[in-house]
């Protein structure tokens, strides 16, 4: 049976030549890059090598990347480390209701040692309203981090102009952009932000690889203490083949960003189309037009999201749900609640997130069972009465 | 095959049966007790109709909306109750459904749970109809 991956936005198979680029690091090179000597110095070129190119990839400067070992430990990093390092001058933290679990929880944890966080709301596209960013700064505010694009519904927000409210009031900004690097054009000085999230494996990189961007002169406290390794930032043995890896991807994704982006819209919307047009009682989540060019999210009314998702395995088809019933603590997908979408809809939700091997026989293929399945389960679903509006 | 293995890790193959070919799927004309049971918030749904002769259960149906979980137990208890007297198919519980799927993971017992509230309740509905249960 044939098998088609569309779960993209989970982790992304390592491309070829960042595997090719990676093996050396694992056998020859195993050098200690904190050694002085030769092997040390050698594992040390690749690291410095690769941490050009992610920088290059950002616009920003080499020495302002740090390599963490994902995108959840920078998100931990850029929340903890702006928190502890600003305590002194305010203990009030902005951030969404739509954040990605790696943000809302240090958030939390930090709620629980005395700072105060608001959770902006969105609207039912998911966008991020400007004027409440505004309203929600006081005196106390030293950090606002706001995600470039959601990982479930797919809606890219105006990092620029958060930022910009946020450099006008000297307010640290952070953004957790795991989604977008690698697949969008993502500039540091365009978006005018401090600190970067980013993960490797989102992009046919290695997964156990990450960095954080930091801005020359932003206040941070180390994320692990120990050895002088990244500027001190992050004490730890770098993972040097995770690391060489990383940079060929961002490389790579600097070649092929374009082109790719062009050829996943014209799929995406190909299959947004096609479920709309096949399938009655459904709408999409997340902004029509401002969204990841790979992101298909919608809710597929009457039907639970995990039956959807077996029944798509049993065909060969991967994908994701935003349903309690598929999740380990039963609670449905924040972010869908976020939008003011009712439990049902959030039950009934599917994304499907294209990427560098999808093709359009794919996208047809989805389009034939995805109705078959939606009949099946709604013919034993008591939600469903057939001929009401 | 490796892709069948990591099926059977998530759920048993009776449940992936059940699952995929669900019995007694459907509403029922003028059925003698109906069970209705669970709420959006937590995700599943459950209605469970049974026909009542003679104090057996000669009859039972179902719809559900939930995970694969709440369809296989759905599918099963309806199975089981068929045949029984109202005494015996009380004393159905969710772990014997569940033991007749060959187990469900951990985090999926209150699925069959709903099950066995929706068969209690439906036989309570019946119960509370005495005209019928004269007839």
């Amino acid at each position: 049976m044939r098998r088609i991956y569309l779960d993209y936005a989970a982790t992304t198979p390592t491309h070829p030549l960042v595997l090719k680029a990676m093996l050396p690091w694992f056998t020859d090179g195993f050098g200690n890059p904190s050694s002085i000597h030769s092997f040390g110095r050698e594992s040390k070129g690749a690291i410095e090598e690769a941490r050009e190119k992610v920088a290059g990839l950002v616009g920003a400067k080499s020495d302002e990347i740090v390599f963490t070992g994902s995108g959840t430990e920078a998100d931990n990093f850029a929340i903890k480390g702006v928190a502890y390092a600003k305590e002194h001058k305010g203990k009030h933290i902005i951030t969404t209701a739509i954040e990605h679990h790696a943000v809302i929880e240090p958030c939390k944890f930090l709620e629980k040692r005395g700072f105060k966080v608001t959770y902006l709301s969105v609207d039912r596209d998911g966008l991020v309203d400007l004027e409440e960013v505004e309203k929600a700064i006081t005196d106390e505010t030293i950090l606002i981090s706001v995600m470039h694009a959601n990982n479930e519904i797919g809606t890219i927000e105006p990092i620029q102009e958060i930022a910009r409210i946020a450099k006008d009031r000297e307010i640290c900004f952070h953004t957790d952009a795991v989604q977008t690097v690698g697949h969008l054009p993502v500039d540091v000085d365009e978006l005018k932000v401090d600190l970067v999230s980013i993960s490797a494996h989102k992009f046919c990189g290695p997964k156990g690889v990450g960095a954080l961007y930091i801005r020359k002169g932003t206040r941070i406290v180390p994320f692990m203490h120990g050895g002088e390794q990244e500027h001190g930032q992050r004490a730890s043995t770098q993972n040097v083949p995770g690391i060489v890896g990383f940079g060929k991807a961002c490389q790579l994704a600097e070649q092929e960003m374009g082109q790719e982006k062009e050829r996943l819209e014209t799929l995406r919307d190909k299959l947004i189309n096609g479920i709309l047009n096949r399938i009655d009682h459904v709408h999409l989540n997340g902004h029509p037009t401002q969204r990841l060019p790979n992101n298909v999210n919608i809710s597929l009314e009457f039907v639970e999201g995990e039956s959807i998702l077996l029944n798509l395995d049993l065909v060969g088809i991967a994908a994701s749900t935003g349903s309690a019933c598929s999740s380990s603590v039963l609670e449905a997908s924040h972010v869908l609640l976020a939008l003011g979408l009712p439990h049902e809809s959030a039950h009934s939700s599917l994304r499907l997130s294209l990427g560098q091997e999808t093709t359009e026989k794919d996208v047809d293929y989805v389009l034939e069972k995805l109705p078959q399945i939606v009949k099946k389960l709604r013919a034993m679903s008591p939600l469903y009465k057939p001929g009401r509006k | 095959m490796k892709r069948r293995e990591d099926l059977r890790s998530l759920y048993s193959e009776k449940v992936m049966e059940h699952f995929q070919n669900p019995r007694n799927v459907g509403e029922m004309e003028s059925p003698d007790g109906i069970g209705h049971v669970g709420n959006p918030v937590c995700g599943d749904i459950m209605e469970l109709y049974i026909k009542v002769k003679d104090d057996i259960i000669i009859d039972a149906k179902f719809k559900t909306f939930g995970c694969g979980a709440a369809i296989a137990t759905s599918s099963m208890v309806t199975e089981m109750v068929k045949g029984k007297t109202i005494e015996e198919a009380l004393k159905i519980s969710n772990k014997t459904v569940a033991e007749a799927l060959d187990g469900l993971p951990p985090i999926k017992m209150h699925c069959s749970a709903l099950a066995e509230e929706a068969l209690r309740l439906a036989i309570e509905d019946y119960l509370a109809k005495p005209k019928r249960k004269e007839e």
